[in-house]
């Protein structure tokens, strides 16, 4: 776990980090903002995807196992359009894969939601969930992106999206509305992962350079749908909405937990031990 | 193949119709609808090509096989294009291809059911319940009911007939 002085980052901390200066400041170059932008998306996928296939084998029923993983697939599938893009666009020669493989914690830009620990199958699910109504308002804002390559992604992963939320919303309701020790579970999950879903509606320079752009929508336009889907869900689920107002931030930024660093020392073994090794 | 007289374009398309698919072999890829396009470039034969699910690990075999048929064919100079635009849906499926599902016990998508990710003013009925109806692709019953919205492979769903009990794929509709 971060300190709290780590996780209590004010904004203007924030505009100060490495990494991101200069997308703080006045005119940065929107191709800047641009591929910082292409990583936050490619890189929530990456880590949810990751995290996801970590339960490969070890899902409690068979169905559920192959449902996981292939959620994974899909997810793994979006971030090589992603990031595959966000190299075409810096132009540096780095491939989808370079990305993945070869930068480190602070480069990455995704949420803080997607790589807290898988933890039981109940939390696993609700942190699916709340990303879940996220990614699908997020694609389906982008099918109108000014970029034609953003817009044609989002359409793609949209249908896939589709379908990995109505079976997380759907496992929420039957496992909160089950049995007392599932309904326990899934609002111990709630409470646990709800300080982290707000990072999704924050936004900071790099937001708002590519909103301007029309590239994408600005972070907080997506926060009343997806109150009303979690709301609903919840409702349903007969859980109940942490009353906290406290967020965790900074993942966007690259100011991560140091569970990103388990998971990359995970995923990244082979390419840093093996550099340019190929299958 | 300078000189040689190009092989027209459908000749072509009646090889790929051989090309099975590697995760489903019952179907050949223009049944799946993934080709998209076929057409000679000068000398050059360019064959565009969809992908069904943006993480589906079958894509880059269905290109080295798309590659091996037409070199096998003599066709020396190829490319393949990725195409991502339209989006592949399960609307592509010719006919036949449907027919070859179902022989093969692979219940054929409805078309038009779609999921759209539009969870509000039916959250009470989405828990656990599928309202499609599916008919078995073994005994014909409708009396089945939804196990997983994942099956062996992104595409499909998980089944079972509660008439003849056995279980199913059903290739779901994207």
């Amino acid at each position: 776990m971060p300190s709290l002085t780590d996780v209590m980052t004010a904004d203007a901390d924030l505009a100060r980090a490495p990494g991101i200066r200069t997308m703080a400041a006045k005119g940065a170059a929107p191709e800047d903002a641009f591929v910082d932008w292409l990583c936050r998306m490619g890189d929530n996928c990456l880590v949810l995807g990751h995290r996801v296939s970590e339960w490969c084998g070890h899902s409690p029923v068979l169905e559920e196992d192959i449902a996981l993983a292939n959620t994974a697939l899909d997810l793994i599938g979006q971030t090589q359009l992603w990031l595959g893009l966000a190299g075409e666009v810096e132009g540096k020669g780095r491939t989808a894969d370079n990305l993945a493989y070869l930068r480190d914690a602070a480069q990455f830009r995704n949420v803080l939601l997607v790589e807290r620990p898988n933890g039981d199958f109940g939390q696993t699910l609700m942190r699916q969930f709340l990303f879940d109504a996220w990614h699908m308002e997020m694609l389906r804002a982008l099918q109108a992106s000014s970029d034609k390559r953003v817009a044609e992604i989002a359409a793609k992963a949209a249908k896939e999206v589709a379908y990995h939320l109505e079976r997380s919303a759907d496992l929420v309701i039957r496992l909160g509305d089950g049995t007392e020790e599932s309904r326990t579970r899934m609002q111990k999950a709630l409470n646990v992962l709800w300080p982290y879903t707000g990072e999704l509606f924050l936004g900071d320079a790099v937001d708002q350079a590519t909103a301007e752009a029309g590239i994408a929508p600005a972070p907080a336009s997506l926060k009343a749908a997806w109150d009303r889907t979690v709301a609903e869900v919840l409702a349903e689920a007969t859980l109940v909405k942490p009353e906290g107002t406290f967020q965790h931030k900074g993942g966007k930024q690259g100011r991560h937990t140091e569970a990103l660093g388990f998971i990359l020392a995970d995923m990244q073994f082979l390419q840093r031990a093996y550099p340019g090794g190929t299958w | 193949m300078s000189g040689a007289v190009l092989p027209d374009i459908q000749m072509v398309r009646h090889w790929l119709a051989q090309v099975p698919d590697p995760e489903i072999p019952v179907i050949s890829l223009t049944d799946l609808g993934i080709i998209r396009d076929v057409e000679w470039q000068d000398d050059t034969l360019v064959v565009t090509v969809t992908p069904t699910y943006s993480g589906c690990p079958a894509t880059s075999v269905i290109n080295l096989d798309i590659e091996a048929a037409l070199r096998a064919k003599g066709i020396q100079k190829l490319r393949l294009e990725r195409q991502l635009s339209p989006p592949w849906t399960t609307d592509w499926i010719t006919a036949e291809g449907r027919e070859k599902l179902r022989a093969y016990g692979i219940a054929p998508p409805v078309d038009g059911t779609a999921a759209d990710g539009r969870l509000a003013g039916r959250i009470a009925r989405l828990a656990g319940t599928s309202n499609l109806v599916i008919a078995c692709p073994r005994c014909g019953s409708t009396k089945t009911e939804k196990v997983s919205q994942f099956g062996s492979t992104p595409c499909k769903a998980s089944y079972r007939c509660t008439d003849c009990l056995e279980p199913f794929d059903y290739f779901k509709c994207i």
